[in-house]
């Protein structure tokens, strides 16, 4: 069980490095979203696994009886899918905002914060837009 | 106990909720500053504590010690809190001028306390989850700080800040799992009791370095700090300023809480990784602020090259060299803060960070010339003020375990940072001003011109004491220094009687 969940995590990290080090930067949220489960499962395989024993406490004892999972890593690992989840939640409305108003997803044509050089720059790049502003259709 | 550690925990947030309700108002900014007043009240009060007692702990929700989540408070977590409190009051006053009502419509109080919160939180806790969490908190909160308002640079300053922290946030929790994985516990000083028996202490080194990584991109460290420069000169000065004194900085205590009580076991690999780390970041961030020609730009740069004379401390791990580092933080936070703050006042009365495009400070505001050349020569570390004392304490670490190298490299960098501060004050303060316009203070509103001035002249005065008075500021980091070096009285604080 731990060497396929080992597998899995390496599938899922290899595939999330690759997507991440695309220029679109939509590529990259794909690639945050399957590293960060792969972080997931990692922290879930590091609490050791133990299967078909849910940790519940039989009525009118104070303690598990006999071997049972270890429930910590399964709290922390949801803590970290609703952190993960707000997190990517915000990626996405920025890239989506960057899309609307920079015109593009690659993160090379993205040079307003530092432009290269002020002769090089685009003149739709400097004029600087307000959020309430929609761009032109 | 747990009382004075819980309180400035809790009121950042009781603050936030509060600004968030009002923010349609006026109370919202006045409710934001009364807060950030408040705790520093209690920072102070925990300060104290602390002086008393030497470690606070306390368990929350009384679920003893490696099982609840602990707050601890050393003398490092003590002086973390009463600087962040300074400057989150000082920051506040500065924004009832500085920032718009659309802004604060649209919510700044509210996610600049939740920051606040955070940042205090990170310092507090002594679990490393929690840690995380607090990171988490703190950075979603300057998420939405920086790109507050929308403008076109904001947001591709964000793309670049929020990838790149997302990395590190990722590295991070993966680090947490496996440093669980081994040691069976989250809580910082059990981890660092456990420790030296785990059987396979290369994958400890390994893990110690995954933490490196992910910490060295929240403190901006050669070579993960890319992601600074291109944002910290986007949002609001007022946000700037705040990042800029407080956000790396998280990252720095994190990276002496962790290199200090847990991964303290193979100090000749991971803290020389750490020297030549520390010496590439105070020569990269210098060289990258001389090629600058943005006051705030330039200034961020800087933040990258301060940022390695803590590391510097921390890398050489002698008692003097903590104390450095110590000393070095504090000192800081208080200049860098200010130096943001003084820019946002240079763009309302000459109309830019441009250099080429401003000028004539001095002649018409020769106030806030004087307030410029105090935290601006400490940074550079100019005698008699603060910087001067906190790079002599760390150069004297430096040859005192015959470190030429870091050494000179130290002295080089200051003097470039006076060249990158005497082009600000040349080009800002001196020339006449390229379009001919006399920048003066009075074309702000008194009200104005009181929020914005108070807390800088406020912060110049704090980089005038340590500079003048710097003998308990030293006795304090040298205590500070000799808890981390000897990690039993925060072990005992926390643990009870097991350690």
């Amino acid at each position: 069980m731990e060497a396929l969940l080992a597998l899995t995590i390496g599938v899922l990290v290899a595939t999330a490095v690759y997507l991440m080090l695309a220029r679109n930067v939509l590529r990259f949220i794909f690639g945050l979203v399957l590293i960060s489960n792969a972080a997931n499962l990692t922290i879930f395989v590091a609490g050791r696994l133990t299967a078909g024993a849910p940790p519940l406490i039989p009525e009118g004892a104070k303690a598990p009886v006999g071997e049972v999972a270890n429930a910590l890593p399964q709290a922390l690992v949801l803590t970290a899918i609703v952190i993960g989840f707000g997190l990517f939640a915000f990626a996405l409305v920025l890239m989506f905002r960057a899309y609307t108003h920079l015109g593009t997803l690659y993160s090379d044509d993205m040079q307003v914060a530092e432009p290269r050089s002020t002769a090089s720059t685009p003149s739709h790049l400097t004029k600087d837009t307000q959020m309430t502003e929609r761009p032109a259709e | 106990m747990s009382w004075y550690l819980a309180t400035p925990l809790v009121l950042p947030f009781l603050t936030a909720v509060l600004s968030f309700l009002m923010r349609f108002g006026v109370w919202g900014r006045w409710i934001s500053v009364g807060g950030n007043a408040l705790l520093l009240i209690a920072a102070t009060l925990l300060m104290v504590e602390v002086l008393g007692a030497g470690v606070v702990a306390g368990q929350m929700g009384s679920w003893a010690a490696p099982f609840g989540i602990t707050l601890v408070a050393d003398y490092l977590s003590a002086v973390m809190v009463v600087i962040t409190a300074i400057t989150a009051l000082a920051v506040s006053i500065y924004a009832l001028a500085d920032i718009d009502a659309r802004k604060e419509h649209l919510g700044y109080h509210a996610l600049f306390n939740v920051l606040i919160g955070g940042v205090i939180g990170a310092f507090l806790t002594g679990d490393l989850f929690n840690l995380y969490v607090w990171f988490e908190v703190m950075l979603i909160s300057s998420f939405g700080l920086l790109v507050l308002g929308g403008s076109r640079a904001q947001i591709d300053g964000g793309v670049r800040y929020v990838v790149l922290n997302l990395i590190s946030t990722i590295l991070f929790l993966t680090s947490i799992g496996l440093l669980y994985g081994m040691t069976g516990t989250l809580n910082m000083a059990d981890i660092a009791r456990v420790l030296p028996s785990v059987e396979n202490q290369p994958l400890v080194t390994v893990i110690a370095m995954m933490f490196m990584v992910a910490f060295g991109v929240k403190a901006a460290v050669f070579p993960l700090f890319f992601w600074l420069p291109a944002a910290y000169h986007t949002p609001a000065f007022s946000v700037s300023a705040v990042f800029a004194g407080l956000l790396t900085k998280v990252g720095v205590y994190a990276l002496i809480r962790m290199f200090t009580l847990i991964f303290d076991h193979d100090v000749g690999f991971t803290h020389q990784i750490l020297l030549w780390v520390a010496a590439l970041t105070m020569i990269t961030g210098v060289l990258g602020a001389a090629a600058q020609n943005d006051i705030r730009k330039i200034l961020s740069f800087h933040i990258v090259s301060q940022i390695g004379y803590m590391i510097m401390g921390l890398a050489l791990m002698t008692p003097l060299a903590l104390v450095g580092a110590v000393f070095y933080l504090v000192h800081h936070i208080i200049v860098k803060a200010n130096l943001f703050l003084i820019a946002g006042v240079v763009e309302r009365t000459t109309g830019s960070t441009d250099l080429s495009k401003i000028g004539g400070l001095y002649r018409t505001a020769p106030l806030l010339a004087i307030l410029f050349f105090v935290p601006a020569f400490s940074l550079a570390g100019f005698p008699p003020l603060s910087g001067f004392w906190a790079k002599y304490v760390l150069i004297t670490a430096a040859l005192e375990t015959h470190g030429w190298i870091i050494a000179a490299v130290a002295l080089l960098v200051g003097l470039l940072t006076i060249f990158s501060m005497t082009k600000i004050w040349a080009e800002a303060f001196w020339k006449h001003h390229p379009a001919g316009i006399d920048p003066k203070l009075t074309t702000l509103s008194p009200a104005e011109r009181r929020a914005l001035l108070l807390p800088i002249a406020a912060l110049a005065g704090l980089t005038l004491i340590i500079g003048f008075f710097p003998q308990p500021f030293i006795s304090f980091a040298e205590t500070a220094a000799e808890q981390l070096l000897d990690p039993s009285a925060y072990l005992t604080a926390v643990l009870g009687g097991q350690a």
